[in-house]
């Protein structure tokens, strides 16, 4: 069979860690090959052993039939390679054409920019991608769907044989994440190959021919996805059975703890919710539906311009994160990186940052013993896999670094928790693990608001389900009554439930 | 437990010595300096010597504790050359004019620590840019100094008052000179600070992560206010030691000292992008500057020559470092 290019017992070691060990991969013209393991698996660094980033110890790389060795992503890149990052690398300033040609801009002899030519030819790249714009609009005017899009036109204009996207539909919306799996039904008719890097693995079996998984930094196996179950798939990630995804506890509702009424502010359209002790509410709804404003509305991170926030019934006057804390609210973001964690600081002193005044004394002396105890009662209580509590976070897992922001959260002992996209970017295995944690937190009686972008997650979860839009909230679900449809249907503003 | 505490025990043996000896690759090069010198100049490594560059350190060194508490928020100070100069010459002028020596001192520190806050509340509240306000401040502190001592030196005066004033700068506790003992107390409160309290906990966070230590509930403004505060605080002891020992305040003082101060606070190995850093890498730094001036001294080199041989280590050790963290 006619390949574009096989990786062949990879291996790579880091001082200290054996990352990649064997690793096998190959790329066929016309084919889609998902890349799924869980986080650490080795699918980051193989992708840089791949595009000369990182330097192989051992192992064979062919591409086009011929073994070579690329000196850096420039080299792969220009070759045919191109990878498409789950952070996109484009200027927000600069227009799509000049993205797309960004160092290799068409000059004339004199070296100047023929412009005409390059927005001509960046139009065409476009055209062929069905994106409507001009590729004279400034690039920060894009949506994240349309800005990956330019990345995969820059990826064109390179005539790459292989395109691998990682993470691509992470931060897409339904739509979005459409528009982009007919892109890549396009990419596969024209004989590219295409590597497909996710945790979704629902869009593995949608978009992927074949699929290889990676464990541990060792090769465990490739099949096509006509052959493979998404369990056998799971059980291969994960090297265990799975069984059920999503453990529910029933617990008996207490009193309204949080309540919220006719909060508004930039893009806050008049919100009104509340939840219960030992409830877990799930808020639905698309990418940019103002999910996360109305959080940090109400956690005093977002500008408000009316409403009311009451606690157990008391009026609350939040202004700042640190008045929700007092009131025992506490959020946890989306972004673990930019908004949750400081990745420099350790386990120990990333999980105390919030509640720090309680393990200290009037003057501010840190009792460290009980910093140190406390710390390590989360560590084991949440199994979180980490040499020491003096481990820099940044070097965690994605799983067990959202453990520590959970922790992080709950050291405060908050009566209510929110948390934003709790599993974004997290492994199948760990996944698991904090549902089971959001699900003892409701037991002892604590109010859980989920946001969450994935919809079994929410659906397996929560007890209630609101849905947002543009705003507003457009429709209220209990557990029963909700499903994918009724939800999305919600989401994208088609139906109008009226909250009971 | 006990698991994990053996596991990152085995971690921190397992660590090869090569890594070691990077991590320790500032007082590699103090001690190195040290035995060069010595061989080259007998007169280098005696007590005398030895307590002479410790004096003549203590100012930088001093300095660069605040800078460093600034530069781990992520933040710049430039005004610490111009503060020293302008609380130097209230101290001056306050022990010329006889105030008690309590008052002129804590009113000369209490300036420092005022001129110090007002930069933070320009870069907390104001959201300017550490470097621009400070940049400012820097200008506008030296410009009030030139007002308020007219250009010319002030002398502390013959009087009784002066004569205790000049112990801070020149006097000799059991035998070692006062300003090595106000810088040794000034580290160790840093050091316990950074290591043992709160808001040295804080301050690492800002520097972090600043967003992350926001959304934790962290006033952030306060913590800047502070750092720029105690910053203000130490260049004014510094400024005061200075006046002392020279038994006057001159408007020039502390000229060009800031860069000094980020040397040593780079040298020691905090990152400039905040976040990361100890106090006593901060010590190591303003002693190889320090050490580095008096072997140059001694070894005859020109004061040319001598900016050129100090910038070319500054720029040895920050590649050291960068190419270390690779």
């Amino acid at each position: 069979m006619d390949e574009l290019l096989r990786l062949e017992n990879i291996e790579k070691s880091f001082p200290g860690v054996k990352a990649l060990d064997g690793v096998n991969l190959r790329v066929a013209p016309g084919k889609v090959m998902g890349l799924v393991g869980e986080n650490g698996a080795g699918k980051s660094t193989l992708m840089k052993v791949l595009t000369g980033i990182y330097k192989r110890d051992a192992g064979t790389l062919r591409y086009l039939g011929q073994e070579c060795t690329f000196s850096g992503p420039r080299a792969s890149q220009e070759a045919g390679i191109s990878i498409i990052h789950q952070e996109l690398n484009l200027l927000p300033e600069l227009s799509i054409a000049e993205n797309i040609f960004l160092g290799r801009e068409k000059v004339g002899f004199l070296g100047h920019i023929r412009w005409k030519e390059m927005y001509r030819m960046a139009d065409e790249l476009l055209a062929k991608l069905g994106v409507t714009r001009t590729s004279r609009t400034r690039l920060g005017e894009l949506g994240i769907g349309e800005q990956q899009m330019v990345e995969i036109a820059k990826a064109l204009s390179f005539e790459s044989r292989v395109i691998i996207m990682d993470e691509p539909t992470d931060t897409l919306t339904a739509t979005e994440t459409k528009a982009l799996f007919s892109v890549i039904r396009e990419l596969r008719e024209s004989g590219h190959g295409v590597v497909y890097i996710s945790h979704r693995l629902k869009e593995i079996f949608e978009i992927c021919d074949d699929v290889t998984v990676l464990r541990d930094g060792q090769f465990i196996g490739e099949s096509s996805v006509v052959d493979i179950t998404e369990d056998a798939l799971i059980e291969m990630m994960v090297g265990r059975r799975l069984e059920e995804q999503y453990p529910r506890v029933d617990v008996e509702l207490g009193a309204v703890s949080l309540e919220v009424k006719d909060l508004t502010g930039p893009r806050l359209e008049g919100l009104s919710f509340f939840v219960r002790e030992g409830e877990i509410l799930g808020i639905s709804g698309l990418m940019g539906a103002g999910r996360t404003e109305l959080m940090k509305a109400i956690y005093g991170a977002y500008p408000k311009d009316g409403g009311q926030i009451f606690m157990g019934g008391k009026l609350l006057d939040i202004k700042t994160p640190g008045d929700a804390l007092h009131a025992g609210i506490a959020y946890i973001s989306e972004d673990r990186k930019a908004d949750g964690l400081i990745l420099g600081l350790s386990v120990k002193e990333n999980m105390t940052l919030t509640a720090l005044t309680e393990f200290c004394s009037g003057i501010g002396h840190i009792d460290q013993i009980n910093e140190r105890r406390a710390a390590d009662e989360y560590i084991e209580a949440f199994n979180i896999r980490t040499p020491s509590r003096r481990q820099e976070v940044g070097n965690l897992s994605g799983g067990n670094q959202q453990k520590v922001a959970i922790a992080k959260g709950l050291m405060d002992r908050p009566k209510v928790l929110i948390l934003d996209e709790p599993t974004r970017g997290v492994d199948v295995g760990a996944k698991k693990e904090i549902y089971q944690l959001i699900n003892s937190f409701k037991s002892e009686g604590m109010s859980i608001i989920l946001i969450s972008s994935e919809m079994p997650e929410i659906l397996g979860m929560s007890d209630r389900i609101a849905v947002m839009h543009e705003g507003r909230f457009c429709g209220e679900f209990t557990a029963q009554e909700a499903d994918q449809e009724n939800l999305m249907a919600c989401a994208i503003g088609r139906a109008r439930k009226e909250a009971a | 437990m006990s698991a994990a505490k053996n596991m990152s025990n085995g971690q921190k043996h397992s660590v090869s010595i090569k890594e070691r000896l990077i991590q320790q690759k500032s007082l590699i090069a103090l001690v190195v300096m040290i035995i060069i010198v010595s061989f080259l100049n007998p007169n280098f490594f005696t007590t005398g010597n030895i307590l002479n560059i410790l004096r003549q350190t203590s100012i930088n060194a001093i300095m660069a504790v605040g800078m460093t508490l600034v530069i781990l928020t992520a933040g710049i100070d430039l005004s610490v050359g111009s503060v020293l100069a302008l609380c130097g010459a209230i101290g001056a002028s306050l022990i010329a004019a006889e105030m008690p020596i309590v008052l002129a001192v804590g009113a000369a520190l209490g300036a420092g620590a005022l001129l110090g806050a007002a930069s933070g509340i320009i870069i907390a509240k104001g959201k300017v840019q550490a470097f621009i306000a400070t940049l400012v401040s820097m200008t506008m502190v030296r410009g009030l100094t030139l007002v308020y001592t007219d250009g010319r030196p002030i002398s502390t005066g013959f009087t009784d008052v002066a004569d205790a004033f000049a112990y801070i700068g020149t006097g000799y506790l059991f035998g070692i000179p006062v300003p090595i003992w106000i810088m040794a107390f000034t580290f160790a409160g840093a050091w316990y600070l950074l290591n043992h309290t709160r808001l040295g906990r804080y301050i690492y966070a800002l520097g972090g992560n600043e967003s992350a230590t926001r959304l934790s509930g962290i006033n952030v403004d306060t913590i800047k206010i502070t750092v720029y505060a105690i910053a203000g605080f130490l260049s004014a002891l510094s400024g005061l030691i200075v006046t002392s020992r020279l038994s006057s305040a001159q408007p020039t003082a502390g000229y060009g000292y800031e860069l000094d101060a980020i040397a040593a606070v780079v040298l020691g190995g905090t990152s400039l992008m905040g976040g990361k850093g100890t106090i006593m890498g901060t010590l190591l730094g303003a002693l190889i500057i320090g050490f580095l001036n008096n072997a140059l001294n001694l070894l005859d080199v020109s004061s040319y020559y001598q900016m050129i041989a100090k910038a070319l280590v500054i720029l040895l050790a920050v590649l050291v470092d960068t190419k270390s963290k690779e």
